[in-house]
């Protein structure tokens, strides 16, 4: 038996110790949010945050993560700095097909918890772990600087 | 709905279930008595099954084959060369030969490494090259068209010519990496089977399941979910995963769902035909073009497919943007054992262009010209025939385009600061390139007409909300929003009044598939016209429903035995200009600005659009220097996504884009199809930046640095 805490919540799983994070997420818990781009940590789009650090969700054992702290995008929905990062994307027009939006807005807000003003370089390198074939990225760039502006003083507080 | 200019910019319809990750797509979904299928496909490239073995299975566990097809063992597209299961020949590694069933995945996947198959395996053809030298040997040519001047005149030019020149240019791979791999459900019901998945054409799939399962219209129902971008990639190849679960759902009576993972993804889904491209072209003293043959040459794969209509636009497109006197062209599309090649945002027309431009750029610096410059002699302007005596009837915007971005770009200064720069720096050199491009938009010809027919229709309910009712998908181009804006702008309705529900194929008629840049524009226009018939008749307060059909605009026929006539309905049109530094130690290409003007009639929605420029032009760039894909003996190299590389937030730049109004009388408030054009210019252009800057011409795309280490070796060797 595993225990953990998803997004504020206790929570135990039976799931063997080899099983993906991932899947314990989706199958387990019902949280759909995070997304399977490519299994092999390549893509981002199941990012999540362990202990507040961006993670692959699809890298993860499960057996690895006891006692940790795990929060998916169903875990910031409903915060002030999603409001902000839902408002950004939406500006910009950071969202096509949507597949990837998930893990970009999880490791936008990773990014903005650590630097709040960061450059246009800074917020390319922030977000190269997330795939995107859609976009070309830039609006997606535009939405995080506009998240940047918009939330000014947001960001700090964890 | 209240726009001064219908270009404006809303909020996208699908962004709040989106941006929270809770709109469910195919793989979220969960339904009641669901097993998974995975399919045990050929590990040889070409040869006969002499036995199949199924290991025993456990409780709950099936196996489903060709035997289980009710109806002909095809999967429906155009031709009936490409099987649901394979049951006798094997044509490329990876083709689906039997499916198993059951509950655990992990189980599917021991199950599958016991079947054992014996084979009779004979000589495959692996390679375009070699299947050139064999086509004439029966079923190498799979199809083959030919047009344009007669070569006895050709013959006749070239004879007094001063000079001819021959090249041949080789285009790669390119994967779709659509970020939401492949994935298909069948929900079994007593009465009915209904298909849900990630997909740009639900007609494709229903007709392809009514062939298959040799049932009725009513039987089979299909419902499109939330699609993670497509490409081109989900236009014909969701039928055949359609199939195999609805022939599995009715054989074993459960719902069955079938999702790839990416590494199957990459190898065994279609993907951008690899081509040859072979241009011959007589030129006088000054390097005036006097005519020009060109031969393209299009790997197939193992099956047809959609390639024989690839080939027309790859065709429609060997001469560029350019009015070249006594044009010759024909093309193949050869068979290989190979994955089968199909659909890819451009179909044809990136391979076409990046040849065409790569020539003309080469011959103009025979003709000691600027690109540019030598470019714009041939340019064709309003009124000119194209290569099939059609007609380029709408006014030409690409002089002011072009004279925009080389005021924007102070492109002549540019020319001579990075000569300065690359004169004083030993390891990089700067080079700016430029491409010239259009799209024909919609289907070829009279294909509209004959083939697609669409109709569309409008719903009004009883508190006067209007939903559109049209079988195209949204996979992330943004038709959900534009087309909803469309119909709301014209009604003079608040555009949350207006709803486009996922279409399911029980409640909406075909308007066609989500393709060939002609949702805006066809579909685009028919809700127009539904929208102002409904407008005419709107009551309050009831049910009310309107029906448009596609009606032909008759220009010159489009005859596809002589290819001539009107190839297309109407063209949008590009102009780029890329900037890049090369590092001539390691080969990697920087991209430095991009600058892009198009012209699309009338822009929908200035957001769209641009994620459409971004977007596109990202892949663009990418097919011409990053992307690589390789087959070796049948076997595709690139199992990952790392492995095949495309852009990440590093590799691209912001992008300067603008574009130009001129409005098409055919199109809902003048739009013309955009999501292709975007594509097109990406490669040429980033080419000619590269060999602006190197000095140095080169025959193929990608330019990964590998080729450019190779080509500088070259050349030393030859200076040295």
């Amino acid at each position: 038996m595993i225990t953990f805490t998803l997004n504020g919540r206790k929570v135990e799983t039976d799931a063997p110790p080899s099983a993906r994070l991932l899947d314990v997420i989706r199958d387990e818990y019902l949280l759909i949010g995070t997304k399977e781009g490519c299994g092999e940590g390549e893509c981002g789009a199941c990012s999540i945050f362990v202990n507040n650090l961006l993670q692959n969700s699809c890298l993860i054992p499960i057996g690895s993560i006891e006692g940790a702290e795990i929060v998916t995008i169903e875990g910031i929905m409903e915060s002030d700095q999603f409001k902000i990062l839902d408002e950004s994307y939406s500006e910009a027009g950071g969202v096509q097909c949507g597949y990837c939006i998930p893990g970009m807005v999880m490791a936008s807000a990773a990014l903005l918890a650590q630097n709040p003003h960061p450059s246009e370089a800074e917020i390319r390198e922030g977000i190269s772990g997330n795939l995107c074939r859609c976009t070309g990225y830039n609006m997606i760039v535009d939405a995080i600087n506009l998240a940047a502006k918009k939330g000014d003083g947001l960001w700090q507080k964890k | 709905m209240n726009l001064k200019d219908i270009s404006t910019s809303v909020p996208k319809k699908d962004h709040k279930g989106k941006v929270s990750g809770q709109l469910a797509y195919i793989s979220d979904l969960k339904v009641e008595n669901m097993v998974f299928g995975v399919l045990y496909r050929s590990p040889i490239a070409y040869g006969k099954i002499k036995s199949i073995q199924v290991p025993d299975l456990p409780l709950g566990y099936e196996v489903v084959g060709a035997e289980d097809i009710p109806g002909p063992n095809y999967v429906k597209i155009i031709k009936e060369d490409q099987p649901i299961f394979a049951n006798e020949w094997v044509n490329y590694i990876g083709e689906p030969i039997l499916m198993l069933v059951g509950k655990d995945l992990d189980i599917l996947y021991g199950l599958l490494e016991k079947v054992k198959i014996e084979w009779e395996e004979y000589q495959a053809i692996f390679t375009l090259e070699e299947a050139i030298k064999q086509k004439a040997a029966p079923g190498v040519t799979m199809a083959n068209y030919e047009f344009g001047e007669s070569l006895e005149i050709i013959s006749a030019i070239e004879q007094g010519a001063h000079q001819i020149i021959e090249e041949e240019y080789d285009t790669g791979y390119q994967e779709h990496v659509y970020l939401e791999p492949q994935g298909m459900l069948a929900i079994y019901k007593d009465d009915e089977i209904v298909v849900q998945g990630s997909m740009q054409c639900l007609y494709y799939i229903k007709n392809a399941l009514i062939t298959a399962l040799d049932c009725g219209d009513d039987d089979v129902r299909v419902v499109q979910s939330p699609t993670g971008g497509g490409f081109g990639g989900k236009e014909e190849f969701p039928s055949m995963m359609a199939c195999h679960v609805a022939v599995a759902a009715k054989a074993v009576k459960k719902s069955v769902m079938l999702v790839f993972d990416r590494s199957e993804d990459m190898v065994v889904t279609t993907k951008r035909h690899p081509a040859k491209l072979k241009y011959r072209t007589a030129l006088d003293k000054e390097g005036n073009i006097l005519s020009m043959c060109v031969e393209v040459y299009l790997d197939g794969g193992a099956n047809v497919g959609l390639s024989s209509v690839v080939l027309q636009r790859a065709l429609l497109n060997s001469a560029g943007v350019y009015k070249i006197p006594h044009f010759h062209a024909k093309g193949y599309v050869l068979k290989t054992h190979t994955v089968p090649n199909g659909a890819f945002r451009g179909f044809g027309a990136p391979q076409s262009f990046a040849g065409i431009e790569s020539h003309i750029g080469h011959l103009s610096k025979r003709a000691n010209i600027d690109p540019l410059e030598y470019k714009r002699k041939y340019l064709v302007k309003q009124g000119d025939p194209t290569i099939t005596k059609g007609n380029f009837r709408d006014p030409i915007l690409m002089e002011e385009m072009i004279e925009d971005l080389l005021n924007t770009t102070d492109y002549k200064k540019k020319k001579v600061e990075f000569q300065t720069f690359n004169h004083h720096n030993q390891r990089y050199k700067k080079g700016i390139g430029t491409s010239l491009f259009l799209h024909g938009c919609g289907f070829t010809g009279s294909g509209e007409r004959d083939h697609i027919k669409a109709t569309v229709k409008l719903f009004k309910s009883k508190d006067d909300l209007v939903s559109l009712k049209i079988s195209n998908s949204d996979m992330g181009q943004g038709i959900y929003t534009t087309l909803s804006k469309i119909v709301a702008k014209e009604l003079d309705l608040p555009y949350e009044k207006v709803s486009y529900p996922y279409p399911d194929t029980k409640e909406v008629p075909d308007s066609g598939p989500t393709v060939a840049s002609r949702t805006t524009m066809i579909v685009g226009k028919l809700l127009e016209r539904a929208a102002k018939k409904l407008k005419a008749q709107w009551q309050n307060g009831v049910e009310q429903e309107v029906t448009e059909n596609y009606v032909h605009r008759e220009m010159i026929p489009w005859n596809e035995l002589t290819f001539t006539g009107d190839a297309y309905p109407a063209y949008s049109w590009g102009v780029n200009f890329v900037e890049v530094e090369v590092d001539t130690l390691t080969g990697n290409v920087k991209l430095e600005n991009v600058y892009a003007n198009y012209e699309v009639g009338k822009v929908i929605d200035d957001r769209v659009m641009k994620g459409q420029i971004d977007g596109g032009l990202a892949q663009g760039l990418a097919y011409g220097y990053l992307e690589k894909m390789t087959s070796k003996e049948g076997r595709i190299q690139q199992k990952s996504i790392t492995d095949y590389g495309p852009p990440t937030s590093m590799d691209v730049v912001s992008i300067q884009s603008k574009v130009f109004d001129n409005p098409y009388a055919d199109g809902p408030y003048g739009a013309k199809g955009a999501g292709e054009l975007t594509l097109i210019g990406g490669a040429p252009a980033v080419q000619a930046a590269i060999e602006d800057a190197l000095q140095t011409p080169f025959q193929q795309i990608p330019i990964t640095p590998e080729v450019i280490i190779e080509s500088l070796w070259l050349r030393e060797g030859e200076e040295g």
